[in-house]
């Protein structure tokens, strides 16, 4: 063993020990006296408090402006309201009646074929109409046009917003800089602590919720934009320069068109993220699917919760590959000449449907508004089926549950809660010290002593043995999982196309099964946890090992190792650097989950944040996310730092 | 088929004193014009991508800059081009100093005067051959059909016709590297700059796209700096040849003066197995004063390479001629033979040197 090594073990025994003390030791010791604790909630309270009351940009006050930002929003979000679910209506409630009705069921699914075939061929098309249909035949149809329209209006925002911005980074060296911790933050604060401040700016409601999602989409866009503006060749931005472009028109015709089909990866990740985020904004009053799913979660309606969170996975697959096949659609010029009906026939054919559609509809309404008597409902057999699992394999999953909460989840959790802060604090700054020196060392000193000075030690502690264990629990099932992927072909597809669904949903659906499953708790926190988080142990494990340049493999072929040895001692150290990653994006995810787990029982910073919600607590929330945030740059830090050592070691250069 | 450096043509564009430093603070090893040695340089962590480089390109002429990889090549003609702001220095490109420009006038001079291929070809993926090759005329403002016609002109220049509604992916490194070629003289420049065009591509196409290359500048006779860092090709283009090394030029000379005359042993090294025959010009290896019989006559600057089957076979001496037709010496085939197979001495002190400055 290396010294390092036994100096760790060292400590860790010490740690032990101390643990084992805890009782013995001073109460100060255990959790930070009230002396050294900061009224930080108070403090953030009572700016939002100004803010929102009393601050004013002079000629208008901060109130006026979100205002009117949300009026801005609305305007366009119930114009597509109406088209897709509403229609217009006269009078209220149940005497409203319709004069113009939303677009008919049909034409939708046929403007969504339309689009399949247009982005990539008629299977895309068809793949889309019967997915789509799935809505409309098992009732999830309105639910999911709500959704719909949220998304229609978010993600021009945030792609739009992330474009000039991201552009804006490009430009300006000096501006990046400024923003580049912004967005670190903005993508480790978890979802929910977002959601507190904007529910006091805005208020509860759709706007809200849709500007909570532009803010949550957005980051990804801001820098796959600048990363992409930056790949285009040096050759080309020469080029315009030799050519004599103005600097729009650099922009406009050389740099964006080359970057385009990097820019469309962009456009898909903020679809999936606004979906994601649009489904858990529902908690501050975004309507559609997630806020069925919220509902039946509450009521542990098992049955209509399982049938939304299929119609979101139905929607998310959906949503993902349409995106995907217009990313790589990106670039193919357009050569049509003709009319612009005779060169755009799917456009006109949507056109004329819903026109048609809806006049027939005035007459036969089932063309209009797919008929109640023809819709299935799964929520019977859902419920019928969780019933009948719970029955006849209880004693299964309670024992297997017993065994992984005793032995593993309680006594983690005690051990980490009995060591005293003081120690804690110096463990991670000396692990700083190790992996990057006096600035590191720094860093995880100044987020940890934060830490302490909240009054959320407990909670934090709390998250930390969470996520840890799922993050362990995750990586024990994900990195073979890589490596069979890697090593593999066929095992690689299957792995692949698995991994690939697992990330398209969003975060809330994986609390449907496990709650059923398992009920509520922090063991069902984790199960979702793990779900949630597994993927990029298992991609960043696979690409590392597929990374591998051939000829070492050969090299230790021809030195007669065994297919284990080869495993052993060349593929996996050569992957290690990549491995380490995968595990750094695994704790991100399991943070951001863990604080949406806050829903199924747990007692960590999530359930802060979340109380926090509830109560509409600005400072509460804010500081309980950023304490979540303080955690995630912590890890990321101190991993990203072990990566790039042991790269450095490797001799391979980022 | 070579043209000599037009040796009363005018200056088009000469830099003076150019220098190009990367590090902390090039501005203060500079000052006051002070000319740093290499050493300086690295002992104050810098870099010196181009130093002190001083020179002149005339009209019509192919100008070669020649170097191995980290030479300065690259950086020289982005200074020339002023894509890469040098540190210190003059650029008269006609007279006007470039590093004084506006950016507004500079974008003019770039629009109208200027033209760059680049080596790995920078077509914009998603025009058009047509719409690639019209491209600069677009950024001027020239409407569709204008600058449509002379797209399809300068398409035709580079054997491309039926080939214009074809995307860059489309075509192979050589049809890609016409069509860089074809949109950088859409705008007619006057200063042609090819930074390594054929570097990328395979060694039969790259021979063929010099031919082809050569074929356009009989009839274009345009200004070129042309970039490589290839000797062979080089010397099979250039007019007048500058070969740099670590940022500075170490030689500038025509292909023959630095086969027979190289300043040091650097460029001795680059020419010591260039095949004398290729270079070397009958005006070098003729005896002066005309012979009592000749079985005709040929120009000075005929190369040997070129010439030899003619002369060898022949019983009687050729006549050499001036650039004005005057029979200034003749050569023997003995002349010849000893170039062919090598013996230097006899070749470089045969005859008396032509046309050094």
């Amino acid at each position: 063993m290396t010294r390092q090594g036994s100096v760790w073990l060292g400590l860790f025994l010490a740690s032990l020990g101390l643990a084992l003390l805890a009782p013995r030791l001073p109460a100060w010791a255990l959790d930070p006296p009230d002396a050294i604790l900061l009224d930080m909630s108070g403090w953030v309270s009572a700016g939002m408090d100004w803010l929102v009351n009393r601050a004013t940009f002079g000629l208008f006050t901060v109130k006026e402006a979100t205002r009117g930002i949300a009026a801005m929003i609305e305007l366009p979000y119930d114009a597509t309201r109406i088209a897709l679910v509403d229609g217009i209506t006269e009078g209220r409630g149940r005497r409203a009646t319709t004069i113009v009705p939303p677009i008919s069921w049909i034409a939708v699914i046929t403007a969504m074929v339309a689009l399949g075939i247009y982005a990539r061929n008629i299977w895309l098309g068809l793949l889309m109409g019967v997915l789509f249909a799935y809505l409309a035949v098992f009732g999830q149809w309105e639910s999911a046009m709500v959704t719909l329209a949220s998304i229609i209006i978010a993600v021009p925002m945030g792609v739009v917003g992330g474009l000039a911005l991201g552009t804006a980074a490009y430009l300006s060296p000096r501006f990046n800089r400024a923003m580049s911790p912004m967005l670190d933050l903005m993508q480790t604060v978890p979802t929910f602590a977002y959601l507190v401040p904007i529910l006091f700016l805005f208020g509860f409601g759709p706007v809200a919720a849709l500007i909570a999602t532009v803010i949550y989409a957005m980051p990804p866009m801001v820098r796959i934009t600048t990363m992409a503006l930056n790949a285009v060749p040096a050759e080309l931005k020469e080029f315009s320069l030799m050519v004599g472009c103005t600097g729009a028109q650099r922009l406009r015709k050389v740099l964006l068109p080359t970057a385009l089909p990097d820019l469309m990866v962009g456009v898909n990740q903020v679809i999936m993220l606004s979906l994601n985020m649009v489904i858990i904004a529902s908690m501050i009053g975004a309507g559609g699917l997630g806020f069925d799913v919220l509902n039946a979660l509450r009521r542990l309606d098992i049955g209509k919760g399982v049938e939304a969170g299929v119609a979101i996975t139905v929607m998310a697959v959906a949503l993902d590959r349409l995106s995907q096949a217009l990313a790589k659609r990106a670039g193919v010029p357009d050569l049509r000449n003709g009319s612009w009906v005779q060169r755009h026939p799917k456009t006109t054919l949507v056109v004329a449907v819903i026109v048609i559609t809806g006049l027939v509809g005035l007459v036969m309404p089932w063309v209009q508004t797919y008929p109640k008597e023809a819709m299935i409902s799964t929520r019977g057999f859902w419920a019928d089926l969780v019933k009948n699992i719970n029955v006849n394999y209880y004693d299964q999953l309670e024992s297997f549950k017993n065994l992984l909460l005793l032995n593993v989840l309680l006594p983690t959790k005690r051990f980490l809660l009995a060591l005293p802060w003081p120690w804690v604090m110096a463990l991670v700054t000396l692990a700083g010290w190790q992996l990057g020196r006096g600035r590191l060392a720094l860093l995880c000193l100044a987020l940890t002593a934060f830490l302490a000075t909240t009054g959320l030690w407990e909670q934090a502690m709390t998250t930390v043995y969470l996520c840890g264990i799922s993050v362990v629990i995750a990586a024990i099932i994900g990195i073979p999982l890589g490596i069979l992927a890697a090593s593999n072909a066929t095992a690689g597809k299957v792995i692949g196309g698995f991994i690939d669904t697992l990330q398209t949903l969003p975060s809330f659906v994986y609390l449907i099964p496990v709650v059923m499953l398992f009920r509520v708790g922090d063991f069902s926190a984790m199960i979702a946890v793990v779900l949630y988080a597994l993927a990029p142990a298992v991609r960043y494990a696979a690409h590392g090992l597929r990374s591998i340049p051939s000829e070492l493999i050969e090299a230790g072929t021809v030195c007669g190792c065994t297919r284990w040895q080869v495993l052993r001692r060349i593929r996996l150290p050569m992957a290690l650097p990549d491995i380490m990653l995968g595990i750094n994006q695994t704790i991100m995810l399991a943070l951001s989950m863990l604080v949406i787990t806050a829903l199924v029982g747990t007692r960590d910073l999530g359930q802060q944040v979340y109380a926090a919600l509830a109560t509409a607590d600005t400072g509460a929330g804010v500081v309980a996310g950023v304490s979540v945030a303080a955690i995630a740059i912590i890890a990321d830090r101190l991993i990203a730092a072990g990566a790039n050592r042991a790269r450095a070691r490797l001799g391979m250069t980022s | 088929m070579q043209d000599r450096p037009a040796k009363l043509s005018p200056v088009k564009l000469s830099c003076r004193h150019v220098w190009k430093l990367y590090g902390p603070n090039p501005d203060r090893l500079l000052a006051n014009g002070a000319a740093p040695s290499l050493d300086d340089i690295r002992r104050s962590n810098h870099v010196g991508a181009v130093r002190d480089v001083s020179l002149e390109v005339h009209e019509g002429e192919i100008f070669v800059i020649m170097g191995l990889s980290g030479s300065g090549k690259s950086t020289l003609v982005r200074c020339l081009s002023r894509l890469i702001e040098p540190s210190a220095g003059q650029i008269l490109f006609n007279g006007q100093d470039l590093l004084k420009t506006s950016d507004k006038d500079m974008i003019e001079i770039r629009r109208h005067r200027m033209g760059m291929v680049f080596q790995h070809f920078a077509l914009l993926p998603h025009l058009t051959v047509l719409q690639n090759v019209a491209f600069p005329l677009e950024i001027q403002g020239i409407d569709q059909k204008t600058r449509e016609v002379r797209a399809r002109e300068v398409i035709g220049l580079v054997g491309l016709t039926g080939r214009e509604d074809y995307f860059p992916r489309q075509l192979s490194g050589g049809q890609q590297q016409r069509v860089g070629i074809a949109r950088s003289l859409a705008v007619e420049p006057e200063l042609w700059f090819l930074d390594e065009p054929f570097s990328a591509l395979d060694p039969l196409i790259r021979r063929e796209m010099q031919d082809e290359f050569l074929r356009i500048q009989q009839k274009l006779k345009k200004t070129i700096i042309f970039i490589t860092h290839d000797f062979d090709e080089a010397i099979r283009l250039a007019g007048r040849i500058a070969i740099m090394k670590d940022g500075a030029l170490v030689q500038v000379a025509t292909p023959e003066e630095l086969v027979m005359a190289p300043a040091d042993d650097y460029v001795a090294a680059f020419t010591a197995h260039v095949p004398r025959a290729k270079v070397v010009t009958l005006g070098r290896i003729m005896t002066p004063g005309a012979a009592a019989h000749i079985a005709g006559s040929l120009p000075a600057t005929t190369r040997v390479e070129d010439a030899a089957d003619q002369i060898e076979a022949s019983a009687l001496p050729f006549g050499v001629t001036d650039d004005d037709g005057q029979v200034i010496g003749h050569v023997t085939g003995r002349a010849i033979i000893d170039v062919l197979i090598g013996r230097a001495d006899a070749a470089a002190n045969g005859g008396q040197s032509w046309g050094t400055p």
